[in-house]
């Protein structure tokens, strides 16, 4: 097999040219996409016969927790890449799209205290699927802070790595967790074997939501991750270019 | 691969295999009490603990709703398929309660096997459709056959 485009994505200014290309593409398609998804599932799609209009939270609700647990595995992922083949780039990815599943998982967490109020009539239950999604925030948290704490920077990839890793084991728990036990959270209206168990016109804006919130992951982690690189690498020749054709752009 | 890298990635495998297998022991001790509520199959046969506040939970029997005409007191039937449990409660229902709906209540069960509740919370399932469509399923008669096929309440 060849390895060269894998190593390729380990040079910090050859990701920091392709990133710079994909980035408008990326950030066009989730102002778009999210745009289109907000007020076609808030205002267009019809209303649930049970939840009426609470039940439109879900186009926040689920592209969050689906994009909670992915980053999650991104940064297992990134982490495993950093620990085997110790690509510095992986650290970066791992340590800048942390931040950023924290921040969703929050949102689902938040959203689905405030959807649980008028449906289940409480706003927190200590099922398995909302305890483990807390436990996932407290994950991001670990590898937040864990990054911060250390000083030298070898050891806290190292340390985050392993945590990312290991905290891996609670994404199947959170994803299986509304069927392994008896849980007041419904189990999941999107299998990827069966068809989902909602009519067209209410998953396809659902659908356009997701997306959108993957390419606004995609262009926020692009973004983070480029500035990042040229903190690290400031004193590399590439970058003193670099910097010196931004600075004098504006100038 | 070199042989340095398969070794690092043998190692991590091997770790996240363990603390695989750890947290599934752990989660397999712990699997009753991971449950949020007991069905009423299982407080019948008696697995449910005695004398302290459990939750039950399962579908609320069609035509089992009593509400007392004086006060917020009302008492209905909780089943499961197999088994029954009733249940009295005083206070503000959720809104999506209703019968065939599934809910799980909080409370004691005292002598009589009633289990008289201080929460109720309702639990919707995974299907959401528009009006006009739940109530074309109602004219045609298919809903029972729609609901009937999405009920898992048995454990």
């Amino acid at each position: 097999m060849n390895w060269t485009w894998f190593h390729k994505l380990g040079s910090p200014k050859w990701f920091y040219e392709i990133s710079g290309r994909w980035l408008p593409w990326l950030a066009w398609a989730a102002l778009l996409l999210i745009a289109v998804g907000t007020v076609w599932g808030l205002a267009f799609a019809p209303q649930d016969y049970q939840q009426g209009n609470s039940f439109r939270i879900i186009y926040i609700h689920v592209p969050a927790a689906f994009l909670a647990q992915s980053i999650y595995v991104m940064l297992a992922v990134a982490g495993l890449v950093g620990l085997v083949w110790k690509m510095k780039l992986a650290d970066v990815a791992l340590q800048q799209a942390a931040p950023i599943g924290a921040w969703m998982t929050f949102i689902a967490l938040l959203t689905g205290a405030v959807w649980g109020k008028p449906t289940w009539g409480a706003w927190w239950v200590w099922d398995a699927r909302l305890t483990s999604m807390l436990i996932l925030l407290f994950l991001y948290f670990g590898v937040i802070a864990l990054g911060q704490a250390i000083s030298n920077r070898d050891s806290a990839a190292k340390a985050c790595a392993v945590l990312s890793i290991v905290g891996v084991v609670n994404i199947p728990i959170i994803k299986y967790s509304v069927e392994w036990w008896n849980t007041l959270h419904q189990p999941a209206t999107f299998k990827v074997t069966e068809k989902p168990a909602m009519p067209v016109e209410m998953w396809l804006p659902l659908l356009v939501m997701v997306i959108g919130f993957y390419c606004f992951f995609a262009a926020v982690l692009l973004m983070r991750m480029r500035l990042e690189v040229l903190r690290r690498e400031a004193r590399s020749s590439w970058v003193k270019s670099e910097i010196r054709t931004l600075v004098g752009k504006d100038a | 691969m070199n042989p340095v890298r398969k070794k690092r990635l043998f190692i991590i495998l091997a770790i996240l295999a363990g603390v695989g297998i750890a947290v599934a022991l752990a989660l397999s001790a712990l699997q009753q009490n991971i449950n949020l509520f007991y069905t009423p199959s299982q407080i019948a046969a008696g697995e449910a603990p005695q004398g302290t506040r459990i939750r039950a939970g399962g579908l609320v029997e069609q035509g089992s709703v009593e509400r007392s005409s004086d006060s917020l007191g009302v008492s209905f039937r909780v089943t499961d398929g197999a088994s029954t449990v009733t249940i009295r409660y005083q206070g503000i229902l959720p809104d999506l309660f209703r019968e065939g709906q599934g809910i799980v209540a909080l409370g004691r069960v005292n002598e009589q096997g009633v289990l008289v509740a201080d929460e109720v919370l309702a639990k919707h399932d995974e299907n959401y459709m528009p009006p006009e469509v739940s109530q074309a399923l109602e004219k045609s008669g298919m809903m029972k056959h729609y609901e009937g096929g999405k009920q898992e309440y048995q454990q």
